[in-house]
């Protein structure tokens, strides 16, 4: 197991460090970059700036050197400091700009996933034994419309759908008054009730995701030889299904981390445009949009970075759960 | 020689003709069988499809949806940049079939006139019920093009008379959004087809040699899918697509975006193709067709391919609504196809603050297409998927 562990931790150094090229190639990619924009913006309001000012800004902020030179000086603070870089559009440092809104980001995101396992296991257990009942067919349904609709429309349309019954906007993860307080528990308590909006949102295609999963999972269990032999021993249904078909499909629940995660991201980054949520989304969207590319670049690199993370919990837990991968690896 | 494309049909035909004789399949259906026993490969994927109803409407709606796409000059009963002046944020029109006294008559609209509730400041629109305007048929309207070729103004449905006919409603610009929204489906439609053949051509491309050639090309191309697998989607289109210059034409800008979204569609294939041709090639057929001296080519085209289009076909109809979705997620954020260009993302930023939705609701329709066209491509992908494999009964 532990070899297993160390073996599997090891393959995600290189990958990290493919990421982070690809990552640094795609932010420079756009033609130019926020300086000349920067200077431009400057010059056109009538602000004159000499030569030197000029050299002393791009010089300032590396941008005199080669683009591998670039690299290694973003990487290399990364690594040995732990600094992101500079964000040129906040005139700040990227980990300041991101120290609000990564926690929030994260909490959003694994309150989703919570929120995916919570509504879609015992959905899928009821409809699997339920199979071609009235239960199944209305999930089935809305799986299918969950999937189908782009979760900035879904929350466009529960936007609409509140405002118009209630004159309500449920916008943002704070009420107003909350919004600049410091931490207190009547912030928190805030909180809860303005981010189940988000969650349910942002989790729905996931969960439509995993219904499908676990439902075709269960019902191929439920068709083997040993849920009859079980059921000729007399076992009690209840007790059956819980203790070996439940079991075996439970796998997809983490099997399908690796791709739950990266949509519940993804899908969080729009949606929190939509609902102007204090998370790395909106900063994301002007980031680029502004070719602020040190911030756009970490944001990408550290959203690849958890869904990696992720990625690896979600393959130990499956090792964990199931001695059958362990084996089939070292063969 | 007989392919193995044909011995494999007779191992399911054999299996499930067995299977009907062990239930007692009477001699009077005799010639029902032997139909089955001669059946294509083709013919028999179409008998279990048919059997799919979800995939028949599937399949129905997305024909419908193509065939107004591309027709949308005549469908639509006006062009995409056409105003009207007194008609900015208008609501969808009523279309009447009663008059104010109560009689039944013909389809026809009112007049709206415009006046701003001193209360709220707000614009209200009112019916002008002094004159009845009546909606025709195969009327004319203003000259388009259709199909890019033929000129016409001819027009699906139109209003007699000088006031517009929105059937979804006007944007802040006066513009109809129904002809606007078909219209737009024929650039969201179609990005579907562009950004599924590029990830297609690159698939299995790259698949191919991996799962072929195996070593250093197949490492080398695992590691790439890995790593593109494991950067969230929109972040990295988003990303991409901020490098498309903004001065580019919509022309330009579509094939980009194209590109863009096939980028990341690829890597999913190449993963199904090179399993399949790993576990292909060790197959006994293969061998024999090497022994028998067959060509590395041929035995991929000949062998190989017929072996796993099917699933490439299932993979690529589940992959448009992906490419369709990218497309209206990204012109939605405003980093996709740029007005003049329309398509259903375009369409859909207008709705993009709680502001304009509450007061203009209509602006959301678009997003019903989307939803539509995403949902009947999914029921045709499942359709396929159940109708292409060989061992379902």
């Amino acid at each position: 197991m532990l070899a297993y562990i160390v073996r599997r931790f090891l393959i995600i150094i290189p990958l990290l460090v493919l990421i982070s090229i690809i990552v640094f190639i795609v932010i420079q990619l756009p033609p130019g970059d926020y300086l000349t924009t920067y200077i431009s913006s400057l010059r056109a309001s009538g602000v004159e700036l000499d030569e030197r000012e000029i050299e002393g800004l791009i010089r300032q902020y590396g941008l005199d050197r080669s683009v591998t030179e670039q690299y290694f000086i973003w990487v290399g603070g990364i690594v040995l400091r732990g600094n992101f870089g500079w964000s040129f559009q906040w005139q700040r440092s990227v980990n300041d700009v991101l120290a609000s809104r990564l926690p929030m980001t994260l909490a959003v995101g694994l309150a989703s996933l919570f929120f995916v396992w919570l509504m879609a296991i015992p959905i899928a257990i009821i409809s699997a034994t339920r199979q071609y009942s009235l239960f199944d067919y209305v999930f089935t349904f809305i799986g299918f419309i969950g999937l189908a609709m782009p979760p900035f429309l879904l929350a466009l349309v529960v936007l609409w759908i509140v405002y118009s019954t209630t004159g309500v906007a449920i916008t943002g993860l704070f009420s107003r008054e909350f919004a600049e307080a410091p931490w207190s528990f009547a912030k928190v308590l805030d909180l809860m009730r303005n981010a189940w909006v988000p969650v349910v949102i942002i989790g729905i295609a996931g969960t439509a995701g995993l219904i499908r999963v676990l439902r075709a999972t269960l019902l191929d269990e439920l068709r083997k030889q040993y849920v009859v032999t079980a059921r000729a021993k007399g076992l009690a249904e209840n007790k059956l299904l819980f203790k070996y078909p439940i079991r075996i499909a439970m796998n997809p629940v983490f099997s399908t981390i690796g791709w739950i995660l990266p949509g519940l991201i993804s899908g969080q980054v729009i949606v929190a445009i939509v609902l102007n949520l204090q998370t790395v989304g909106p900063a994301l969207m002007r980031a680029t949009l502004a070719q602020d590319m040190y911030l756009a670049g970490s944001i990408v690199l550290i959203l690849a970075f958890l869904t990696v993370i992720g990625t690896f919990i979600s393959d130990l837990l499956l090792a964990w759960l199931d001695p059958r991968i362990r084996y089939e690896r070292k063969n | 020689m007989a392919t193995v494309k044909e011995s494999k049909i007779d191992e399911g035909t054999l299996a499930s003709a067995d299977e009907k004789l062990l239930a007692g399949v009477d001699e009077s259906r005799e010639p029902e069988l032997e139909k089955w026993f001669t059946a294509s490969q083709g013919q028999l994927i179409w008998w279990r499809f048919k059997k799919h109803k979800m995939a028949l409407i599937g399949i129905a709606v997305l024909a419908l949806l193509y065939f107004v796409s591309m027709f949308a000059e005549f469908f639509g009963p006006y062009g995409t940049t056409q105003r009207f002046a007194a008609y900015e944020n208008a609501p969808p029109t009523r279309i009447r079939f009663r008059t104010e006294e109560g009689r039944f008559r013909s389809p026809f609209i009112y007049g709206l006139t415009r006046t701003v509730d001193r209360a709220t400041f707000r614009q209200v629109f009112t019916d002008d019920t002094s004159v009845m305007y009546d909606v025709k048929f195969f009327t004319r309207g203003e000259q388009g093009k259709i199909l890019w070729l033929i000129p016409s103004n001819l027009k699906f449905i139109g209003v007699d008379g000088d006031v517009p006919l929105l059937i979804f409603g006007a944007d802040r610009l006066g513009r109809d959004l129904f002809s606007r929204t078909l219209h737009g489906s024929r650039l969201s439609l179609f990005i579907g087809f562009g950004g599924v053949f590029l990830s297609f051509v690159l698939g299995t491309l790259l698949g191919g040699l991996s799962g072929y050639f195996g070593g250093v090309v197949d490492d080398v191309i695992q590691r790439m899918i890995d790593v593109l697998l494991s950067i969230p989607t929109i972040p990295l289109w988003m990303a991409l697509a901020a490098a498309i210059p903004r001065h580019w034409g919509v022309t330009q800008t579509y094939f980009a975006i194209t590109l863009v979204l096939a980028v990341v569609g690829w890597a999913g294939l190449a993963r199904i193709v090179r399993g399949k041709l790993l576990a292909l090639r060790e197959e006994d057929f293969v061998l024999a067709a090497r022994i028998f001296g067959s060509r590395q080519l041929y035995i991929i085209r000949r062998h190989l391919l017929p072996n796993f289009m099917s699933y490439l076909i299932v993979h690529i109809t589940l992959a448009i609504p992906a490419t369709i979705l990218g497309e209206t997620s990204l012109s939605f954020l405003g980093l996709g196809l740029q007005p003049p260009a329309v398509s259903w993302g375009v369409l859909l930023r207008d709705a993009q603050n709680i502001t304009a939705i509450a007061q203009r609701p209509w602006q959301l329709i678009p997003g019903a297409f989307v939803v539509i066209a995403v949902l009947m491509f999914s029921f045709l992908g499942d359709g396929l998927r159940d109708a292409a494999d060989p061992y379902k009964s």
